[in-house]
């Protein structure tokens, strides 16, 4: 099966090994990802306010290309994935950004929002299914205890994402099942992590990382999987002594799927 | 901002949020993350907006503690989108001239080797225009 990929500006720097394992356990399970020609950064968070329009462009721009290319695109990142998919939901649902963008992108096909666009973990989910993850499992993490940390970009608004349950989410803890390992639910899975505000104000960012890290630690997790950079750097960076540890999912893929040294 | 304007009318066309749905519940304020951090919670913001408290909030830290990660929004009862108030009054203050809260000049002494590229340009867009 072939997707178009959009990796987003952070796995092709700080987060390159998000983007590395990523593309080795697609290739792994026969899911072809073939990176938009060209990409701009989404923007890093989706602009809330009605009359944002030149914000949004640059996704819209990737969504257009997408569209282009006929296959589903596919995000790792969470941040790429909130934004892709909201200004998608909002260039079928609000007639006057449609407009305006068709207006001063002037695509030679109009657009308006025929891309469909999915996270890995979806992709995962639904199109290749965890059954055959697991068959493919050859390092398996059994007796492992993994807390899935969901964050809010992936699931909220839930209306629009469409991802999870935004309240009881279980597609990483599934994944997490899938390579053998246990999952561990814990209270504050799908709260922030303190986000862009590490920049503004460390302190509250880092007040958010423990209270998610406590929650994990006291639910007996050894390790936490993520799939977010940002969330990555709030929950390590940010994180008090002796946190539990934290890596990307894919990290964990990769390594059960027996490719993590692989040399692309 | 100029006297001609009416900041409520401004924020709430840019927000598209009704705060008359709110029903003052609560429920926004106490998932809120930042809500420590705020010297009006989510709650208050709602009222605040409904009653055109509008340069006060303007004037208050609690714009930049919002993490917009949308659980208030999730999570009311009446869909009122507490978020979308915080974020249309933080566009009025850092929409006028010479009023961002962060620009490129304040970034290199806040970098660490860790840091991600995706929190640089979010704070950006968040703090600034």
């Amino acid at each position: 099966m072939r997707y178009s990929y959009y990796p987003g500006c952070t796995l092709k720097t700080r987060a390159k090994e998000l983007d590395r394992y990523a593309r080795l356990s697609a290739a792994a399970l026969g899911a072809e990802l073939e990176e938009l020609p060209e990409w701009q950064c989404c923007g890093a968070v989706y602009p809330m306010a009605k009359d944002e329009i030149a914000t949004r462009l640059s996704a819209v721009r990737a969504l257009m290309s997408a569209r282009d290319l006929g296959t589903t695109l596919v995000t790792v990142c969470s941040a790429c994935h909130n934004v892709l998919k909201r200004a998608n939901e909002d260039l079928k649902a609000d007639e006057n950004f449609r407009t305006k963008v068709n207006n001063y992108v002037a695509p030679e096909v109009p657009y308006a929002g025929e891309a469909k666009v999915i996270h890995y973990l979806e992709m995962l989910r639904d199109e290749i299914g965890f059954d055959a993850v697991k068959e493919k499992v050859v390092n398996s993490f059994k007796g492992k205890k993994i807390a899935a940390y969901y964050g809010c970009l992936l699931l909220r608004p839930g209306k629009v994402m469409a991802f999870d349950d935004p309240e009881n989410p279980r597609v990483i803890e599934d994944f997490i099942a899938s390579i053998g390992a246990t999952p561990v639910l814990y209270g504050q899975r799908n709260e922030c992590c303190g986000a862009y505000v590490t920049l503004e104000d460390k302190a509250q960012a880092q007040k958010s990382a423990r209270r998610i890290l406590d929650s994990a630690k006291a639910a007996g997790a050894e390790m936490i999987v993520t799939a977010c950079p940002l969330c990555m750097y709030n929950l390590t960076a940010n994180a008090p002594e002796g946190a539990v540890p934290v890596k990307y999912f894919t990290e964990l893929l990769a390594e059960a799927l027996g490719v993590k040294e692989v040399q692309a | 901002m100029s006297g001609h304007v009416n900041l409520k009318d401004t924020v709430l066309e840019i927000s598209g949020v009704n705060p008359r749905k709110c029903m003052q519940c609560g429920k926004c304020s106490g998932t809120c993350p930042a809500y420590g951090e705020m010297e009006y919670h989510p709650h208050q913001f709602v009222t605040m907006v409904d009653r055109g408290q509008i340069e006060k909030l303007m004037a208050s830290p609690s714009l930049y503690r919002c993490l917009a990660c949308m659980a208030c929004l999730e999570r009311c009862p009446r869909g009122v989108e507490p978020a979308k108030l915080v974020e249309a009054v933080r566009l009025l203050v850092i929409r006028q001239q010479g009023q961002n809260h962060m620009t490129g000049d304040d970034i290199p002494e806040k970098l660490d080797p860790e840091l991600p590229q995706q929190a640089i340009v979010a704070a950006l867009r968040k703090y600034g225009k």
